[in-house]
């Protein structure tokens, strides 16, 4: 896997200078800058239109330029452990985290599962929501806001995947919030506010 | 959509997509599946996955959910009740708000160093060395000071919640969430420090209210505070307390219960006694309670959490069947959700002679009220018998219409009577000075 992985990143990686080369050649729209082109591989997993098509991993599109941020930054001094991320971020300075951050954040958002939902999961997830002010911070739409993520639209499995890691601690929180409100949630629940988000219109 | 639309662009993409489909489990944490626009719905397991090695412990399960959040009706007043985002990157020198600052007739304020991302506790070293610590980042630092010029070293990283500092005899200990260990001669050795070797573990690992605040007591212990893990509720035994513990980590008692989180304490210069700033529960009101100013007379005290606030009134779930008369009562009320953080005594003699043994106190500020208060640094003034007389602002404009320009969080006492001040949102520290006293070069 190690292996693998390595191949994949250099394969990656040497395809940027071509672009680069090609763009001075006679570039169809404006010219991008070196943090556009260091994206490219990074949305290449997770979609060039911020929705991500790959299991798990998460969809950028409209996320906080902030909360992109603290991310990116605990990628790059692996207070998270993500082997791709912690590869992908090594040598970022702190302003490339801060302009590549602000290009995620104009991404579009991902589009919402459309299929109409189980209802009674809905409003099961509803009720939770409710009872725990998850729209405090996140937005009554979802949206998010500075450290805060957005959730509206994110990939369903990549929901679970966080709740999960959150409330088992496994994913280190940048501030106490998540570890806080997923004291009482269980599993199942969890499994609801997931199902719920990814189809918020 | 700016960054993917020339045609050659996306078929660069469309090229690197198709290596991904053909190793996609090299970027998933699953095998490889078929990409879809659907997710998939993830089957729910008996047990959460147990964290891979070299992962962070399991935290323990929280006493209580969130209760006491109230029901907001207005939506856009939701917004301006939640948490200041802490920065992860430290301001440009030149973005620091020095120019916002006041300070009273004859103070001034200078940076002594920037650059220092998420700068919580400040302890001084027998050399003059200052040490700064992270809470939501893993770092601590190391500012030296060669003849004005300073330079910043990174003395250890990779640490968890490292918030908690103190120093003796040539030795720093740093609390972190779930232990504290020691950097011995550490000032000898700032290049190439040694590795924290452990003294002391026995916490229970909390996110909430886990990091540490700690202090070298005037019996050569360790004093720590052991955070209550939520807003509000019934703390386990292990915690909502200061505890002490001896230098090697053998042993360790109780000094203060009924503590929700103390995040500063220090202790008289005259009496020794520990004094203790406590920040109140969250989504009570607006207006309550105040954040306390506490005094230890006797080891082993209560100070009310969770069942009585600021000495006057119970809470609305824990308090019924209590009487605030069962508790010790702060000896100053500091503001409501003002998050009063770190504190000292003043024992220099560069500030006027009425700044003497005067307490002064960090408000890192509100977040759980819509017109924010703190955001500066208030000094305490006490009567001969350790009471409060009165406090008073002291340095303040880090909170400019209603947001932060930055937040203070702890203090220090310099030899040579300056007073250092730590600020965790634009990740530097700044030196107050009296007088004419030369401002130091950078």
């Amino acid at each position: 896997m190690g292996g693998l992985l390595g191949v994949v990143l250099v394969l990656m990686m040497a395809a940027l200078p071509a672009r680069a080369a090609s763009l001075e050649e006679g570039p169809d729209g404006p010219a991008p800058t070196q943090s556009h082109q260091r994206l490219a591989p990074c949305l290449a997993c997770h979609g060039e239109k911020g929705q991500s098509e790959q299991p798990e991993v998460p969809s950028l599109g409209a996320q906080p330029a902030f909360y992109v941020m603290v991310q990116l930054y605990m990628f790059r001094e692996r207070l998270r452990t993500v082997e791709i991320m912690n590869t992908m971020t090594q040598g970022l300075t702190d302003d490339d985290l801060r302009s590549m951050a602000d290009i995620i954040a104009k991404l579009p958002p991902p589009r919402p599962v459309e299929a109409p939902g189980d209802p009674a999961r809905l409003d099961r997830a509803r009720a939770l929501i409710q009872q725990h002010r998850c729209n405090f911070c996140h937005n009554p739409n979802f949206s998010g806001v500075q450290q805060v993520p957005r959730l509206a639209g994110q990939r369903e499995d990549y929901l679970v995947k966080a709740l999960r890691e959150y409330k088992s601690n496994t994913r280190r929180s940048y501030d106490a919030a998540m570890g806080d409100v997923l004291y009482a949630i269980s599993d199942e629940q969890l499994l609801d506010l997931a199902y719920f988000l990814a189809r918020f219109q | 959509m700016t960054t993917c639309s020339s045609t050659r662009w996306n078929l660069v993409l469309i090229g690197m997509l198709s290596v991904l489909l053909i190793t996609p489990h090299a970027f998933g944490q699953q095998p490889a599946e078929q990409p879809s626009t659907q997710p998939a719905a993830p089957p729910a397991p008996a047990q959460p996955p147990a964290p891979p090695a070299g992962q962070l412990p399991i935290t323990q399960p929280q006493p209580t959910a969130v209760p006491g959040r109230p029901d907001i009706p207005n939506a856009e007043v939701n917004t301006q009740i939640r948490p200041v985002p802490a920065p992860p990157l430290a301001a440009p020198e030149d973005k620091l708000p020095i120019p916002q600052l006041k300070l009273p007739k004859g103070f001034k304020i200078e940076v002594y160093a920037s650059g220092i991302a998420n700068a919580r506790s400040l302890r001084l070293g027998d050399k003059g060395t200052v040490f700064v610590s992270n809470r939501v980042l893993d770092k601590v630092y190391a500012i030296v000071d060669k003849n004005g010029k300073r330079e910043v070293k990174v003395i250890a990283s990779g640490l968890d919640r490292p918030n908690g500092l103190a120093f003796h005899n040539g030795t720093l200990y740093i609390a972190e969430g779930a232990q504290i260990s020691k950097l011995e001669k550490i000032e000898d050795n700032l290049d190439n420090p040694p590795k924290p070797i452990v003294i002391y573990n026995d916490f229970v690992n909390y996110q909430s209210h886990g990091w540490k605040f700690m202090g070298l007591g005037p019996d050569n212990k360790l004093y720590v505070n052991v955070g209550s893990p939520c807003n509000i509720c019934e703390p386990p035994e292990t915690n909502g307390q200061i505890r002490r513990i001896s230098l090697d980590g053998s042993s360790a008692d109780v000094v203060a219960r009924g503590v929700r989180n103390s995040v500063g304490f220090d202790w008289h210069p005259v009496t020794k006694e520990l004094y203790f700033t406590d920040n109140g529960r969250d989504w009570l009101s607006e207006d309550l309670p105040e954040d306390e100013l506490n005094r230890v007379t006797k080891i082993g005290q209560h100070f009310g959490f969770p069942y009585c606030h600021q000495g006057t009134f119970t809470d609305r779930e824990m308090g019924w069947g209590r009487s605030c008369n069962e508790f010790e009562k702060p000896v100053a009320l500091l503001g409501p959700h003002s998050a009063a953080l770190g504190m000292r005594f003043y024992t220099g003699t560069m500030f006027p002679p009425e700044y003497r043994n005067v307490i002064f106190i960090a408000r890192h500020g509100s977040w759980n009220k819509t017109k924010k208060v703190g955001g500066d640094i208030v000094i305490a003034k006490l009567n001969k018998d350790g009471s409060v007389k009165s406090w008073e602002p002291f340095l303040t404009g880090f909170l400019q219409n209603n947001e932060y320009i930055g937040r203070p969080v702890d203090v220090q006492v310099m030899k040579d009577g300056s007073l250092l001040v730590s600020d965790d949102y634009a990740g530097a520290v700044y030196r107050v000075t009296y007088g004419s006293s030369k401002v130091a070069k950078r």
